[in-house]
């Protein structure tokens, strides 16, 4: 009964604001638009009051490290440790990334995060004709074992975590990693990391894919089953609503769609007969900062609420690791600007602010110059930087989950919530995440965000500070980073020797026994590990699967 | 009797490896919205199959989008390829992300213009508008 009169209370005291101060202050001086939105185009109100916010606190919130965990997974947050800060790198050959790896550790980043070119994402090794023109250009080139010693060499791979963007070959580079600490004598239950492996995404925004969604799905859950019992440690998927915004979608449709992709990995799991129970715990997320503050906070406060419910009330999951919703975010690329590229620094700084306001586990923030190139030195440093300021100069360290109980954040949060569901029920309709692929229905959707995002830009409904206004005439210099024809040649030299020295029988009958197990329902992890031992290549692996699973033709829509 | 127009017919394709399709689909739109008749290649297409498909479909100008870094090997590889093939009027565009310093190397390869990132989707429509009438 209390609860209802201080409602009323509050309402009535509500409507008399509207009616004297509020309209005599509007009378005054209107309001500089008709409506405000976020980023995503979602309405906001001018004045969030604890009437917006429904339910109990203790049911929406929690404490922190406690069910539903929307405060944060730890009890302490950073008062315990900061989140990691791992910068996304790759270039040119192993030998370039391997020594920007060292760069970066020495300036105090505490976890690798490798960027693959695009022939290795596609499974294509460096001297094929597919790869033409594209070696190191936008991620490190590893098409063997060997690139992949040489990458790690002088790192200490058992005690610094490991993430690799990968995907449609993700199986068969986790094995060149877990083959190349095998040589090292580092045994597999120190190995820390993760493999994005997140398939789905990629279909519906990534595009790096090589085969049908069935297949495909197939090997992710041979990792997650290979990985439980061998590779503890290990986060054998990072679940990716990262791409999914780059590509033009919104907040709610990021939250969403990597949600929905989320718990279709647990049924695939389930039904290959696997405990929710094991693998749960090691699969983690991967979200995007954008520029709207609240909104993205909101949005992981959302996905971890939704992801613990989930988890234990639909998928049963009695252990509280697989309830709480791990994840590591990259800052907007798609909120670069060209003009004015040094003012990207501070939009940086904002969306790193959202995800450590968040609650994020770990954190790349973008260089300035990346609506240019993948970054030189000196613009990662400052990226870089730029989480070190945040961790150890702006206080926002110091306290769990500084922003909860904002009425504005808490509402935000329910609205990302309930939009999530509904999305969830569409995609049911649909028939779930693979025929709504099939239907081309998440890329129709990013698309219509994309050109939407895009109209309001252009009728300058939305302002890009140094775009559409604040413009200037200014021609900016940035270093450049070029890859060096040396590192080419010397990377296609190192293929041509492996492809002569190595034991042709060993390599022929791996890759025999490769294409019974792809053709089987075996699990293909320990075969693409011998595959490996036997210094197959990425493409000769991957050629193998392709030759049994066959090719994807996606929708072709705009 | 007025002869009814013949549309602009554009041809937006995404050469190589290259993932990113948010810029190709966006500028595909807005040409369509404008007027034009767009056929988008889809992803993975070779210098080879873009140049096929731009002749079989007649186009007047083809926008090829690259964000991935091979632009200096794939974009000149197709306008080469229209000489050969005896198409070389056909208008060849290039964007993505493209460093400054290969824009002046593109043009002199035979890349008309060069959008890069924030580029106005007006400007992109109305050097659209005019390589269609010089065609």
């Amino acid at each position: 009964m209390r609860d209802e009169d201080g409602r009323k209370v509050l309402e009535e005291e509500l409507k008399r604001w509207q009616e004297t101060t509020l309209r005599e202050a509007l009378e005054a001086l209107p309001e500089r638009r008709k409506e405000f939105i976020t980023t995503s185009g979602r309405p906001v109100k001018r004045l969030y009051t604890p009437l917006d916010v429904a339910g109990k606190p203790d049911e929406r919130l929690g404490n922190p490290g406690g069910f539903p965990f929307t405060r944060g997974i730890h009890p302490t947050m950073y008062r315990g440790r900061l989140w990691t800060m791992r910068m996304f790198a790759g270039f040119g050959s192993a030998e370039d990334t391997n020594r920007r790896f060292k760069y970066l550790i020495a300036h105090g980043e505490t976890g690798l995060s490798v960027a693959f070119d695009m022939p290795t994402l596609y499974g294509y090794d460096t001297d094929e004709p597919e790869a033409k023109g594209e070696f190191g250009t936008c991620g490190v080139a590893v098409s063997s074992l060997e690139d992949m010693r040489i990458l790690f060499s002088g790192i200490d791979v058992g005690g610094v975590s490991t993430s690799m963007t990968i995907n449609s070959p993700a199986s068969i580079i986790w094995a060149m990693y877990l083959v190349m600490a095998e040589g090292r004598g580092v045994p597999w239950t120190r190995l820390r990391g993760t493999i994005q492996n997140d398939i789905l995404k990629e279909y519906q925004a990534q595009k790096e894919w090589i085969y049908p969604p069935e297949p495909s799905m197939r090997l992710v859950v041979d990792t997650f089953e290979f990985g439980s019992k061998h590779v503890p440690e290990w986060n054998t998927i990072s679940i990716s609503g990262y791409h999914i915004r780059e590509a033009g979608a919104t907040a709610a449709q990021e939250l969403a769609f990597t949600l929905a992709n989320g718990m279709e990995y647990v049924r695939w799991g389930v039904d290959r007969g696997l405990k929710v129970d094991d693998f749960a715990p090691r699969l983690s997320f991967f979200f995007n900062a954008h520029n709207d503050l609240f909104e993205e906070l909101a949005k992981y406060r959302a996905a971890r609420r939704i992801w613990a419910r989930e988890m234990r009330d639909t998928f049963g999951a009695k252990d509280p690791r697989a309830w709480r919703l791990r994840f590591h975010t990259q800052t907007a690329g798609v909120s670069l600007t060209a003009q004015q590229p040094e003012i990207n620094i501070v939009r940086t700084t904002i969306q790193a602010l959202a995800a450590v306001l968040g609650g994020t586990q770990s954190l790349h923030t973008n260089a300035f110059d990346e609506a240019y190139q993948v970054p030189n030195e000196k613009a990662a440093r400052i990226a870089l930087r730029t989480q070190q300021i945040l961790a150890h100069e702006s206080g926002v360290a110091n306290t769990v989950d500084p922003l909860g109980g904002s009425h504005f954040l808490e509402a935000l949060t329910d609205e990302l919530e309930a939009e999530a569901y509904r999305y969830f029920d569409r995609i049911s309709e649909l028939g779930g995440v693979i025929p709504a692929i099939r239907k081309g229905f998440f890329q129709q959707e990013i698309a219509n965000s994309a050109y939407r995002y895009q109209r309001e830009v252009e009728d300058k409904e939305r302002i890009v500070v140094g775009v559409n206004d604040f413009v200037v005439d200014e021609q900016t210099e940035i270093e450049p980073l070029r890859v060096s024809e040396a590192s080419f040649k010397a990377q296609v030299e190192r293929l041509r020797k492996l492809r002569g020295t190595r034991d042709a029988k060993k390599h022929e009958r791996a890759l025999e026994r490769l294409f019974k197990a792809c053709e089987s329902d075996e699990n293909t992890m320990p075969l693409i590990l011998d595959a490996v031992r036997a210094k197959a290549t990425l493409g000769e692996i991957c050629d193998v699967m392709r030759q049994v699973f066959g090719p994807w033709e996606e929708p072709l829509l705009y | 009797m007025v002869p009814i127009p013949r549309k602009i017919r554009v041809l937006i394709a995404k050469p190589g490896l290259d993932g990113h399709d948010r810029g190709a689909k966006v500028v595909a739109r807005a040409l369509r919205d404008a007027g034009m008749e767009v056929i988008y290649t889809g992803l993975r297409q070779m210098p080879e199959d873009i140049v096929e498909a731009a002749i079989q479909e007649d186009v007047d100008a083809i926008g090829l989008s690259s964000l991935s870094g091979a632009h200096m090997t794939l974009f000149p590889e197709v306008v080469r390829l229209l000489k050969k093939r005896g198409s070389g009027e056909i208008v060849v565009v290039g964007g993505g992300i493209i460093p400054a310093d290969d824009i002046p190397k593109l043009k002199r390869a035979g890349i008309k213009a060069v959008f890069g990132p924030g580029t106005p989707l007006g400007e992109i429509v109305s050097f659209f508008k005019k390589a269609g009438k010089g065609a």
